[in-house]
């Protein structure tokens, strides 16, 4: 069974801008930020099957909801986030201490060398990628290869507004991909192409890549993604996966969603 | 010549995420270029591949600017070491380990900052001073005990020559070295660049020439380009000098009439008269001064104050005064001629064409001209592409030159 590590959403809400989604002029609605996350675990546990693991939330932490981030997981080996902005980094120790408490491995990245976690790393079993420029570094997938055990194959993020792997790629269960091809430059399109073939390739519609429709949770055969996808849900129904449309446009207001609200325990 | 270079790392998978071809990429498209070396790539999918690339550019702010740009790719800039150096054991020894120079220029790094060598050529050590701020190339004889001499292969590179600005005969890479080529665009080439130096304040033009240039006719065209201030520098031996003063003496060249066209009687000991009047008079400079010696190329030597070395060999008769028999010190004094030489002609002589070729920077556009294709083959060869060779015979060589800057024969 799928185990999630999530964090409440007690503390969120726009407090700061580090990404092209977030302004201060358009402050979160809690009440309403609290029952889309609500709708979210409902969706994940009841129809979906997972586990939810919670983590206590921090006050002045409202990204800490961004579960996605706090770091990255191979079987019992964790790489705890180092994030690029001032804002989150206040949340690194607390994504470390949650990682010991539960008796991961924890390896540490040099200092200096940015890795927003699940966000920007993301694969399938043979290959892994992890997206950089915006967020994490190059240079973090090296040692990342190292301590995992891994191929990583870097692939650039050339817009802004896809700032993590995780908003515009979104491997699934059966081989895959959904993604948004012009988040990426000529490189990573051409290295997308060959590794995961035309066939398997599914191209996600701008305006729906915008809602973010690629930043699903995919189990088994179950997807969960944001509402407002017909186009991303119909690809996905025709590859025989069951889409679980959820509203969450309060967290595009962070420029996050359905993907970057949950963190995999296990892959 | 303003270039910059730096040493940058790509480590990981950087073959099948293209980000290797990126790099590459991105530095050439951004008037930069590169040279790859030590790729490793990974045998397995996990393995990572590794690149070392030497990056370099026209300019410290472009290079600056191609580093910024494939930093984010992962590009590591090589940590650069100093270079090592040892204290010479005893006079005119070396430490065992010492670096041998090539004829490129060459730096090394000293407390962190990267020095050139001074006054590099081909087969010497490099001399750092005690205060570690000067680099200097230094023959083996030269060395004093205790003398800091760079030893190893850290802190050293070369810097490899680039194409040059001229779209002339000394730019393309491979010098046709070939009797079977037409001469006279090259030697056109050639007094188009002599010309540039003549008018530019302190353009230096080297000749080293043997006594075949008196033999087949060439001494009034090279005694032109001399009294016209076409050559600063001559390199010869005792055999040129003394046939030039038989000439100016006795119309003759080792006894062969030179408007005779024939060998006169007694010929023979003309060359040898020659130089024991010279030696009685005590210098070519007084024979000239005196009016003893009035044509020729030494005359012109001496009116144009030209720098003249005569290097000795044991062939010689006499010799005439003024030739230097310690080769160890003519090295000396051919190695104190070159500073400012912005060309050298390297004419009918295997001997002097080899030893000024090897005294030579790679950074000195070199002509070397001889009947015999093995001499300027071999100077071809030594990897610059500055050497042009011409197969053909001095006089026809000095006279097409002179006359393409202006003589009338």
């Amino acid at each position: 069974m799928s185990r999630l590590l999530v964090c409440p959403p007690d503390y969120f809400c726009i407090d700061y801008e580090i990404n092209p989604w977030m302004r201060l002029s358009n402050a979160a609605d809690r009440e309403r930020a609290r029952a889309q996350w609500h709708g979210l675990m409902r969706v994940l546990e009841q129809d979906v099957g997972v586990l939810l693991e919670r983590m206590q939330p921090v006050p002045g932490l409202p990204d800490m909801v961004f579960t996605a981030n706090a770091g990255s997981i191979m079987g019992r080996r964790a790489v705890p986030s180092r994030f690029r902005h001032p804002e989150r980094q206040r949340e690194e120790r607390y994504f470390e201490q949650w990682f010991r408490d539960h008796h991961y491995e924890v390896t540490l990245l040099d200092e200096g060398i940015y890795f927003e976690g699940a966000g920007d790393l993301l694969g399938f079993p043979d290959v892994q990628f992890g997206g950089y420029r915006q967020r994490s570094d190059a240079r973090a997938y090296t040692r990342l290869s190292e301590v995992f055990g891994c191929e990583i194959i870097p692939l650039e993020l050339v817009d802004p507004r896809f700032y993590h792997l995780d908003t515009c790629f979104c491997p699934l269960t059966g081989g895959e991909l959904l993604y948004y091809p012009a988040a990426f430059d000529a490189y990573a399109q051409a290295v997308i192409k060959d590794r995961i073939g035309t066939t398997r390739g599914l191209v996600v519609p701008e305006p729906e890549a915008l809602r973010f429709a690629c930043n699903a949770v995919c189990v088994g055969k179950q997807v969960v993604l944001p509402d407002g996808c017909p186009e991303t849900m119909k690809l996905l129904a025709v590859q025989g996966y069951e889409p679980h449309p959820v509203p969450l446009d309060e967290f595009m207001k962070a420029g996050g969603s359905a993907k970057c609200l949950t963190l995999t325990l296990d892959s | 010549m303003a270039f910059a270079q730096q040493t940058i790392r790509l480590h990981g998978h950087i073959i099948d995420s293209l980000i290797l071809a990126k790099v590459m990429d991105t530095i050439h498209m951004m008037g930069g270029t590169f040279d790859l070396s030590e790729v490793r790539i990974g045998t397995t999918r996990e393995e990572p591949s590794h690149a070392k690339i030497v990056v370099r550019a026209p300019s410290a702010s472009l290079l600056t600017e191609i580093l910024d740009a494939i930093q984010p790719h992962g590009a590591t800039v090589e940590r650069e070491s100093n270079c090592l150096a040892e204290p010479a054991p005893a006079d005119g020894i070396l430490p065992d380990l010492f670096y041998a120079t090539s004829h490129l220029p060459t730096q090394v790094r000293l407390g962190g900052r990267w020095i050139d060598v001074d006054a590099i050529e081909m087969d010497l050590a490099i001399r750092i001073n005690h205060q570690l701020t000067t680099a200097s190339a230094v023959p083996m004889s030269a060395v004093k005990k205790g003398d800091l001499i760079v030893t190893g292969r850290d802190g050293i590179r070369v810097i490899p020559l680039q194409r040059p600005r001229e779209r002339d005969v000394f730019a393309f890479m491979e010098a046709p070295v070939s009797s079977e080529r037409p001469h006279g665009p090259l030697i056109a080439d050639i007094a188009r660049r002599m010309q540039t130096l003549h008018d530019q304040d302190g353009g230096k033009v080297l000749l080293a020439g043997g006594p075949a240039i008196i033999h087949s006719g060439g001494r009034e065209a090279l005694a032109w380009l001399i009294e016209s201030g076409f050559i600063q520098v001559l390199f010869c031996g005792n055999a040129l000098a003394a046939h030039d003063m038989e000439a100016h003496l006795f119309g003759t060249t080792l006894g062969f009439g030179l408007s005779a066209g024939r060998a006169v009687p007694h010929g023979h000991e003309h060359h040898l008269r020659t130089i024991n009047r010279i030696r009685a008079i005590g210098s070519i400079q007084r024979a000239v001064e005196s009016g003893v010696i009035t044509q020729g190329i030494m005359a012109a030597c001496i009116r144009r104050r030209v720098q003249v070395v005569m290097a000795g060999t044991i062939r010689d008769d006499g010799p005439l005064p003024g030739v230097i028999t310690d080769s160890i010190a003519a090295q000396d004094a051919m190695r104190a001629a070159l500073p400012g030489v912005g060309l050298a002609l390297l004419v009918a002589s295997t001997l002097h064409s080899v030893a000024t070729g090897n005294l030579l920077p790679a950074t000195v556009p070199t002509v070397c001209v001889d009947v015999n294709p093995a001499v300027p083959t071999k100077l071809a060869d030594r990897g610059s592409f500055q050497a042009v060779g011409l197969v053909m015979d001095a006089a026809s060589f000095l006279r097409e030159l002179a006359r393409e800057l202006g003589w009338k024969s």
